[in-house]
């Protein structure tokens, strides 16, 4: 049996259906009058003691106009602490944990287990000052930091109360929800500060980017967490987060929800090579329902040295520093060791990474509370992969091979109740698509009246 | 469980029956749905070398401290719970944890009582000394909170309600914590309530803080203690914002309890079934009571 293909579906891929004007978090708030709607947004979190680097990107693809970003934060940032990063090494973290296929071809089953080597293919990526401030003054608003970097301009507030906030950012052009003020009351009561970001239409004319880079703020802060309960105000439904955290030990879980491994090492029917992004929708749907919304989903839990299948590359020692690792030491890198093998390791050497990817499903209703995570010293790994098992077409004769054709059957049908269990689709649909490949499957047994009328 | 009430030539009812049977029940039924629908990180083999660990240290402690007799009933509470909490890729650390827990009984004692609840003494210590071994308080999610919380509870009504005032104070303060914070904080009453939906809270109110031979002898010690406790978890989760904020509390409010029984003392609790026939007819005082009624450890080793 050899491994020839893997095909990774990153987080942006499979939501590359989903509809513009994303939002990040639910942190985002809309501008002007654009309707509300948060649906997905990606979240790296490099940790290690109480110094985090949270790093945020947003699928938004609506008029930059309409961008704004509301950001509970422990402190005031200063500017050094805030940077705008490069959306690629994101993404490619984010092929590099993608949930993945993995396809096996069947050997003769008449001659003896030859051990071939393994080949894997590429995943498949995704690709007037003075006024405002003696106002906001008035309001209970300090805007406690004032900086333009990249194409944002950011202002970090602290306020004394929810309502001077909630008319701030009103007056300023913020679209807030109803029910957003108790929310900003709890952050400002918890000494938490506001980090605001709009887009600055001349700077990013001038960097000529076409899409929002990922904002990156570097803070001090016992408090591992991503405030989540702004977003369930203006979301239209639940929104998508994944989160993807950089540690030193292991695994990070959430100690408020449960988090569960997302099903994985299954054999499923081979047709799903062609439909692996609506798979992966469809099972995360699926079992977002079955534990009724209330989870978090592993899905990827491994130590950033090596992967194996690898939907990518590990991430390199510069690009991991530049998603804020900053406990790994800077030295030159060669490209990944070539070569389309498995497993890889990562060049420049060992780090001291481990990285964990979530999933979350989330709103007000089922997650009441913010995000609170642990670092936990598990260093297991995991990833979610899908197995694709190719069956042998030879058609020679012997005992072993009669054999294997009568255990194809069963195997076939038990993959096609793996699929329909995963994701819900219907069995007959399922059996139907897999006739090109394995012929007319039995199915179910007929029933002894069925005989009777040709039923 | 009154000493008067067990007297001589009366067979125990049903619900004076040693508690321990009924908590080695419901801890096992946990356990068991746990590693069925819930995933928790723990495999058989992992429990049997966790229970096995447990047992056998309570065997080898008893013999070396002179017991005459082995009694498993605790031991195998401490090795459930941690079954149920105690989480390694180590399984070597796990069979430290379990040793650490049960040894501990034997040899940190102040004035005949062991000081800390094992489990939760040997996930301190490990926890803190190899940095390996930790608990995932978010193993047990909300769905099945309250089918717990009414076994935990019948608990307490079948066999030790004279010992729920721990718990009932500890919960009532921490609730009390819980919404008084978002009440502070405005927030809506859906967050107190999940953070009460939780079946690490039950485990350690009913299973752990609940533990009568570690908990304050007097009525007013043990609800000092119970509220001191909860105020300790109170900061270590949302003033330091650190998770297993129970354990931590209880580990150093539990070095407090030789102080509380000095200031407060009270009579000294004895699991049921150790009470001997002739041992009835108490005394008020507790010095007499202790002479009478030495710890089951003591006693059996008579």
């Amino acid at each position: 049996m050899k491994r020839l293909l893997i095909l990774g579906t990153s987080a942006l891929a499979a939501l590359a259906c989903a509809p513009a004007v994303l939002a990040f978090c639910g942190f985002y708030v809309a501008k002007a009058d654009t309707k509300l709607f948060n649906q997905a947004s990606l979240v790296v979190l490099a940790r290690n003691a109480d110094k985090t680097v949270l790093t945020m990107v947003n699928d938004f693809r609506g008029d930059p106009k309409e961008f704004a970003l509301v950001v509970p934060v422990p402190t005031v940032l200063e500017k050094g602490q805030i940077h705008v990063g490069e959306r690629a090494v994101v993404e490619h973290l984010d092929a590099y944990t993608a949930p993945r296929l993995v396809e096996y071809f069947d050997e003769d089953p008449c001659r003896p287990r030859m051990l071939s080597p393994l080949r894997s293919a590429p995943g498949m990526m995704a690709g007037a000052k003075g006024d405002a401030e003696a106002r906001a003054k008035s309001l209970g608003v300090t805007i406690e930091a004032r900086y333009t970097i990249g194409e944002y301009d950011i202002l970090i507030l602290s306020a004394g109360e929810s309502a001077g906030l909630e008319t701030w950012l009103r007056e300023n052009g913020y679209r807030i929800p109803a029910g957003t003020s108790a929310i900003l009351g709890s952050y400002i009561k918890q000494n938490m500060k506001f980090f605001v970001a709009k887009v600055n239409l001349q700077e990013q004319s001038k960097l000529g980017f076409t899409y929002l880079r990922p904002i990156q703020m570097a803070y001090e802060s016992p408090k591992f967490m991503l405030p989540i309960r702004l977003g369930t105000v203006n979301a239209a439904g639940p929104q998508e987060l994944f989160v993807y955290a950089l540690t030193p030990r292991g695994r990070v879980e959430t100690t408020n929800y449960r988090t569960v491994r997302l099903p994985s090492d299954v054999e499923i029917p081979l047709f799903i090579r062609g439909e692996f992004p609506r798979f992966y929708r469809d099972m995360f749907a699926q079992q977002v329902k079955k534990e009724d919304m209330r989870v978090v989903f592993l899905e990827y839990a491994w130590d950033m040295n090596w992967c194996d299948p690898c939907a990518a590359d590990p991430l390199t020692p510069d690009e991991l520093l530049q998603l804020g690792v900053f406990w790994v030491d800077q030295r030159p890198t060669g490209p990944a060791i070539p070569g389309p093998r498995s497993p890889r390791f990562a060049p420049g050497g060992a780090v001291d990474v481990f990285v964990t990817r979530l999933h979350v499903r989330y709103d007000a209703a089922h997650f009441p509370e913010d995000l609170v995570f642990q670092e936990t010293a598990d260093r297991a790994i995991f990833q979610g992969r899908y197995i694709l098992r190719h069956p042998w077409k030879g058609t020679e004769v012997c005992e072993a091979a009669k054999r294997y054709r009568e255990e194809l059957y069963r195997r076939a049908d038990r993959e096609a109740q793996t699929l329909a269990a995963l994701t819900s689709w219907s069995i007959d649909e399922i059996r139907k698509k897999m006739r090109a490949d394995y012929g007319d499957l039995p199915g179910q047994p007929r029933k002894w009246w069925q005989r009777l009328w040709g039923g | 469980m009154r000493g008067a009430e067990t007297g001589p030539g009366r067979s125990q009812p049903l619900t004076e029956q040693d508690p321990r049977l009924y908590q080695i029940a419901v801890l096992a039924a946990l356990l068991l749905y746990g590693m069925a629908w819930l995933d928790f990180d723990v495999g058989p083999e992992r429990t049997m070398a966790i229970l096995g660990t447990a047992l056998a240290t309570q065997y080898v402690c008893g013999r070396i401290w002179g017991l005459a007799a082995f009694d498993p009933r605790s031991a195998l509470i401490s090795g459930l719970s941690l079954c149920l909490l105690c989480r390694t890729n180590e399984p070597l650390l796990a069979v430290a944890t379990a040793t650490a827990a049960i040894a501990s009984k034997f040899a940190l004692r102040w004035r005949r009582k062991h000081v800390f609840n094992p489990t939760n003494f040997g996930l301190v210590v490990m926890m803190l000394v190899t940095g390996q071994v930790w608990v995932s308080p978010g193993q047990w999610g909300s769905a099945a909170t309250f089918g717990f919380l009414m076994a935990s509870a019948g608990c307490l009504v079948v066999t030790r309600a004279r010992r729920a005032d721990v718990t009932l104070v500890f919960l009532g303060t921490w609730a009390a914590l819980l919404f008084g914070r978002s009440m502070w904080l405005r927030e809506p009453v859906a967050v107190p309530i999940h953070r009460l939906e939780s079946g690490a809270l039950i485990l350690f109110a009913f299973f752990m803080i609940s533990d009568p031979k570690t908990t304050p002898d007097s009525r007013v010690g043990r609800m000092l203690f119970a509220g001191l406790v909860a105020a300790g978890a109170y900061v270590v989760q949302f003033v330091l914002f650190r998770t297993n904020g129970f354990l931590w509390s209880l580990a150093v409010a539990s070095l407090l309890v030789p102080v509380i029984d000095w200031l407060l003392p009270g009579r000294r609790y004895r699991w049921p079934s150790a009470v001997a026939p002739t041992e009835t007819g108490l005394g008020a005082h507790p010095d007499r009571e202790r002479a009478r009624f030495p710890s089951a450890l003591e006693r059996s080793s008579a």
